[in-house]
């Protein structure tokens, strides 16, 4: 099993729908968030690109924050998800200094937070919030290890990227471009 | 300067209200054991009650999801709902932000005077209501009660609205119309028989070819239009976007046309001229639905690809490739309308031009093109016959905008201000959820007409500009503690949804319903409002249709099939048209009558002089106007608009990211507030651009007070429409000053008194 | 042009707009885990050496200083965590991947020899013991006795702590090899806690281990420099630092020509100080302040100038600090995206 979610930027218009959402479905206090909206303009007037991406933890193959927490909080869970155990953290930091996707955050409560890919709602057989609200459906989420899903089939047949892949942890958030 | 009887009451507050970025971790050596909630709740344990949103128009059915303790935790899209689709938007999911909202209104407020100074008292109900009830009383027998107006935007307007036809006015408008949709909807009742409304039946699901102009989809987020865009985008659909700046739709467009603004009647004859005269237009269809063709060939005949290059600037070869593009793929295509279309005066000419082309393609009753929606009818209880009025708001402007369906609420402000040559001008305005100093033009002439006025009641959510110069201010609650009346606007399928509350009104709050129903009394108009409580009319009005409320308790949504299957015209079917001749006009015979051009024509639009650039606003997904920029979780998506300059006027002007600038118009109007700037390729040279609804200038309004700028009081040059009365706002100039003008006015008083000469001739020159 | 945003969502503190979710904390305890290390691997060095005579300052005062900055880094390490209440976790677990783990571990372990270390030379330091104070004296009193019988005038209370004294005198070589051996990992470790971290380009850099040892061993000789009482050890430590310094200028050299020719974000990251918002104050206090005029001065003073050691001391520790400050703050700025 190794779940791993595909956003199409071909259709995503950065409403940050999946922002909000995720901050409802997971009581993230305001004035902080576990995915965020960027948009990258390339060229000059009129010859231009726009690309807009829905951004979140990457639950990275390989794991420099789980590699570097010191008690063991953040962990990686069945189907690959990187999660954070608040009562282990001790709030060092040391993983929000090792992700390159700059995906986690000090909770006000002083643990390190991150996306769970909503784990909470895979085990009742739901989508990720972020995933189920997505007004433009440009969001598919599902396990890479089957090739018959929807994800599988999708990141095979189209273009992807990943972010930053030059440093090498294998991310598995797929860019559909 | 003339002292205002109404003066602005500004409740300050303290500090502002240490709310997302201030929360510093906190180092809690104690009992952090403790501290960690377990975030993800007991489902169990948690309810759901059907509502529909109310945070934009498009009002999407869906769920609240509360805790025992009644939390409310979230709210996601009804499944059955065909607005929504199951899915909410981001204001939608981030509705909740208004219920938590802790700057709302939370009592009933009345203006007092002590010392010369006016303040807010607080007051109970019966005590604000009596003195509304008494003083509309008073000033429907010292005026007429035709004199009292009412302007609405929101679910809850209906009730008020029945409750002052009641009382003998007619006269509700809401600034949707005249500031938005209006010319649109004239539009395409002069050439179809029938407007758009909302939502508009653009089946963009199924079209292979969708044309935007200066419509940003996306941006907009009309919910189901987005959703349908995407699916477009999924099946291979061409888009064709036609807008100066670069915008999120245009950057999904396999053609991007960067018109120069306010040239786009050109680009749309030109279209007409290609497909005419490459015969590419749907013959039949033309031949059996359409009347004025010959007279339509004959206008463009002359409007050549080329003709337009001159104009537009769009190249002849892009224009005759688009228009090649639509018709392959028509009548499932849609050139589509769009929603705020009042820009230049002439809107309603260019949405005709929309409208004809659309005929062109077949697109109008086609799959792929608009459908034929369907409404539920709901019956209303028995009550008296309203009184017959002598005047309406039409009476206000004599002869003219005879087009217009609907109250202008432009004109209802106009007419507020006493003039010669009117009988009598309105007294009294009960403005509920529209804030008009920011939804309406020229900020100086609302004031003005406020400060004519009598008595104001307003009734809101939330501290709006605009209660701070009520007589008596009324908190309402929000759509998530209320019930209100059913929704059954139309669509692919008849439906009716349910707003119930899933928690108890916060504060001293009441619903518009029972507001209403308390005024009604209080004005001896109690027969007018035949229940007790709101659930009786809604249950009793549900059985008419075979449901009940406790059955829409539980589904919140019910479709209901179709009688016929006429969501489209089916090939050479006979189809009568609610017009003058019954079939689609492309030569409007109403115009006509009217005395406007049948055929719509270009005209050319005054340009920014040099230094000074075209001052364009839109929207953001995350907000609706100003109606969200307060909403905590909103706010946090974002909480104040940027600039959006080009590159190159930046290096011309020397400006820098994120520096703060203020802006001054073709008139001398500076913005109150300074703007960060964004340089930016998305827009051109000639142009800048924001988001409307910022720049909020009430103090009450704690996260949006001063943060970014609003566009709305730099908008003092107003093209009319002399079809409709539609207020053109995109003729607009503005100019950067980089220093804050409020310490260089000082210098300018100063200078003024030596050399006023001086300075009145550099105003002339600007003006 | 190219135009990188992030439009909505992640405001989240200590995030963005940059990266500083470290502050003074942790390059302080950086400064103090490496002049920890450099104080004690002197002393350790002179013992194998058998020089431990003519250094009396490194190997018995040196080790003082050590264990009040091991414990002062320990509680400014546990100051900058954001859940200190579950400090403890730190001490449940060890993880070697983690440098942040066997950091914790290393200091535990370093405080332990140290102790082990102070009480070998306890009757050196604590020589002619007479307290003045009653109430010390009443707690002493369970450990140690008056004793004339010796040179040293006191004795321990205890039997079994005499036993262990005895063994750790006789295996002090023994305990000098493992403190030397602790000593370099907690140098290279106040490095390697930075380079470890492959999303920070500025950190990125395995030279980064070796120098902040080497900056360590400067920084704990420099402080012994002003220490020492006699002229041939504070000559001895001026040659030392001399050294260091050329040592460590060579590596700083090296990790700017390391991140030239590396990857883009990494040639980004070394643009902060070669030209970038960094530029001045890491070559004024860092390069300047803190190595060359050090060195100058401190052949001048070998040239037989007067100078007091005091300066150049003083100028190598500011330097060594101003160092980790710098870098803690400029790494955390250096990102791979926005």
């Amino acid at each position: 099993m190794r779940y791993a979610m595909a956003i199409d930027t071909k259709k995503c218009v950065g409403c940050s729908d999946c922002v909000v959402a995720c901050q409802t479905e997971n009581n993230i206090p305001i004035g902080y968030s576990r995915d965020w909206i960027t948009e990258t303009v390339e060229g000059i007037y009129p010859g231009l690109h726009l690309e807009i991406r829905s951004e979140r933890c990457n639950h990275c193959e390989n794991t420099p924050c789980v590699r570097t927490c010191p008690t063991g909080a953040s962990h990686i869970i069945e189907g690959g998800i990187v999660k954070v155990n608040h009562e282990e953290c001790i709030g060092c930091g040391a993983c929000i200094q090792s992700c390159p996707y700059d995906a986690r955050y000090s909770h006000p409560e002083g643990y390190v937070d991150k996306c769970t890919f909503c784990d909470h709602r895979i085990n009742n057989g739901q989508d990720p919030a972020c995933v189920s609200v997505c007004p433009t459906h440009c969001m598919y989420f599902g396990d890479l290890d089957d090739p018959n899903s929807e994800i599988s089939k999708i990141v095979s047949a189209r273009k992807v990227k990943v972010l930053a892949p030059e440093a090498g942890t294998k991310p598995q958030i797929f860019y559909l471009v | 300067m003339k002292t205002t009887r109404r003066d602005f009451i500004k409740i300050s507050s303290m500090g502002v209200g240490g709310l997302a970025l201030s929360a510093s971790p906190v180092l809690g050596w104690v009992p952090g054991f403790l501290k960690i909630d377990d975030v993800i709740p007991d489902d169990s344990k948690v309810k759901r009650t059907p509502t529909y949103c109310e945070i934009c128009f498009w009002k999407c059915a869906g769920w609240t999801y509360t805790d025992e303790k009644g939390k409310i935790l979230k709210i996601v899209g009804n499944d059955d709902d065909q607005h929504s689709n199951g899915r909410f938007c981001p204001r939608g999911t981030g509705g909740v932000g208004m219920y938590n909202d802790e700057d709302r209104l939370k009592t009933p407020l009345i203006r007092e005077e002590k010392d010369g100074k006016q303040y807010f008292r607080e007051a109970s109900w019966d005590e604000a209501l009596d003195l509304i009830s008494k003083r509309l009383t008073e000033i429907g027998e010292e005026y007429t009660r035709e004199c009292i107006a009412l302007f609405t935007h929101g679910s809850g307007g209906k009730f008020l609205g029945n409750v002052l036809k009641a009382f003998g006015s007619g006269s509700i408008s809401a600034p949707s119309y005249a500031q938005c949709k209006g010319p649109r909807e004239v539009a395409f009742i002069a050439t179809y028989g029938k407007g758009l409304s909302s939502p508009e039946p653009t089946d963009i699901r199924n079209t292979r070819c969708l044309v935007l102009i200066g419509s940003h989809i996306g941006e907009n987020m009309h919910n189901g239009q987005v959703q349908e865009m995407s699916e477009a985008i999924d099946n291979g659909a061409t888009i064709i976007t036609v807008d100066p700046r670069y915008s999120t739709a245009a950057s999904k467009s396999k053609y991007w046309l960067p018109i120069k603004p306010a040239t786009d009647i050109a680009l749309l004859l030109a279209w007409m001229n290609v497909i005419i005269k490459e015969e590419l237009y749907d013959k039949e269809y033309i031949e059996k639905y359409t009347f004025g063709f010959e007279q339509l060939k004959n206008h463009v005949k002359n409007k050549t690809p080329e003709w337009a290059y001159g104009i537009t600037t769009i190249k002849p070869d892009v224009i005759r490739k688009t228009a090649r593009e639509m018709a392959g793929a028509a009548p499932a295509a849609i050139v589509h309308p769009g929603r705020h279309t009042t820009w230049y005066g002439d809107d309603t000419q260019r949405l005709r031009a929309v409208a004809v082309l659309n005929a062109l393609l077949g697109s109008w009753g086609r799959k792929g093109g608009f459908y034929m929606s369907e409404k539920l009818h709901l019956k209303n209880m028995n009550t008296p016959e309203y009184p017959k009025m002598k005047h309406t708001w039409r009476d206000a402007h004599p002869g003219k905008y005879m087009l217009a369906d609907l109250a202008l609420a432009s004109g209802i402000c106009d007419a507020t201000i006493p003039s010669v040559d009117r009988e009598c001008s309105y007294k009294a305005w009960i403005v509920n959820g529209s804030n008009l100093l920011t939804t309406i033009p020229n900020r100086k002439n609302t004031i003005e007409a406020i400060n004519n006025l009598e008595f104001m009641v307003v009734i809101d959510t939330m501290p709006a500009e605009i209660t701070g110069y009520a007589d008596v201010v009324l908190p309402e609650c929000t759509y998530l503690e209320r019930y209100d009346m059913l929704r059954t606007s139309k669509h692919r399928k008849p439906s009716v949804a349910l707003r119930m509350p899933a928690v108890e009104p916060k504060y001293n709050s009441k619903p518009d319903w029972w507001i209403a129903k308390q005024l009604a009394e209080k004005l001896g108009l109690g027969d007018y409002v035949p229940y007790n409580d709101i659930t009786e009319l809604l249950d009793w009005q549900l059985k008419q249709i075979g449901s009940s409320l406790e059955e829409m308790q539980k589904i919140g949504v019910k479709n209901i099939d179709r009688e016929y299957n006429d969501l489209y015209i089916l090939q050479g079917e006979e189809h009568e048209f609610n017009t003058n001749t019954g079939k689609i006009e492309l030569y409007a015979t109403s115009f006509q009558q009217e005395g406007f051009d049948p055929l719509p024509n270009y005209t050319a639009h005054p340009e920014p002089l040099p230094g000074f650039y075209r001052l364009n606003y839109g929207r953001a997904p995350m907000h609706t106007f100003g109606r969200t920029t307060n909403n905590p979780n909103l706010t946090d998506l974002m909480d104040e608009n940027k600039l959006w300059v080009n590159p190159k006027v930046a290096k011309e002007w020397d400006l820098s990211n994120n520096q703060e600038v203020w802006l001054e118009n073709q008139d001398g109007v500076v913005s109150t507030f300074p703007i960060k700037v964004r340089i930016t390729e998305r827009i051109g040279k000639h142009s800048v651009y924001l988001v409307h609804g910022f720049g909020r200038f009430d103090k009450r309004l704690k996260r949006s007070y001063g943060k970014g700028l609003d566009d709305s009081e730099l908008i003092t040059n107003v093209m009319v429409d002399p079809i409709m009365g539609g207020t053109g706002m995109r003729g607009n100039f503005v100019t950067f000053i980089t220093e804050d003008p409020k310490l260089k006015l000082v210098g300018n008083k100063a200078r003024k008194r030596n050399k006023s000469g001086n300075s009145a001739k550099i105003n002339n020159k600007q003006a | 042009m190219r135009e990188e945003i992030i439009t909505s969502g992640r405001m989240n503190p200590g995030i963005d707009p940059y990266l500083h979710i470290w502050h003074w904390e942790i390059p302080l305890y950086l400064f103090l885990g490496g002049l920890a290390a450099g104080l004690l691997f002197f002393a350790a060095y002179f013992v194998i050496t058998g020089k431990d005579k003519q250094f009396p300052t490194a190997v018995k005062y040196g080790p003082i200083i050590a264990l009040v900055t091991i414990v002062i880094g320990l509680i400014v390490l546990i100051l900058d965590l954001k859940h200190p209440a579950y400090f403890w976790q730190l001490l449940t677990t060890v993880r070697f991947v983690s440098p942040m783990s066997w950091g914790a571990w290393t200091l535990v372990f370093m405080s332990i020899v140290n102790v082990v270390w102070l009480f070998s030379y306890a009757k050196d330091i604590f020589k002619g013991y007479k307290c003045r104070f009653k109430f010390v004296l009443k707690l002493t009193k369970i450990l140690v006795k008056e004793d004339s019988s010796n040179e040293y005038g006191w004795e321990w209370q205890h039997k079994l702590i005499k036993r262990f004294e005895i063994y750790t005198q006789d295996k002090r070589k023994a305990w000098a090899w493992v403190m030397i051996v602790l000593a370099v990992i907690l140098g290279v470790y106040t490095g390697i806690l930075l380079s470890a971290f492959n999303a920070r380009p500025l950190w990125n850099t395995s030279i980064l281990g070796p120098l902040f040892l080497t900056s360590g061993l400067s920084t704990g000789a420099a402080l012994l420099m002003i220490l020492s009482k006699t002229h041939s050890e504070k000559h001895a430590f001026s040659r030392i630092d001399i050294l260091l310094i050329v040592i460590e200028l060579f590596f700083i050299v090296h990790m700017f020509m390391g991140f030239l020719a590396g990857s883009e974000v990494k040639a980004e990251a070394a643009h902060y100080f070669l030209g970038g918002e960094f530029t001045v104050v890491f070559w004024i206090n860092v390069v300047i302040i803190g190595l060359i005029i050090p060195a100058v001065l401190e052949i001048l003073e070998l040239l037989k100038f007067k100078i007091p050691v005091i300066v150049p001391g003083i100028l190598i520790l500011w330097g060594g600090m101003m160092f980790r400050f710098i870098m803690v703050d400029a790494g955390q700025i250096t990102r791979f995206l926005y």
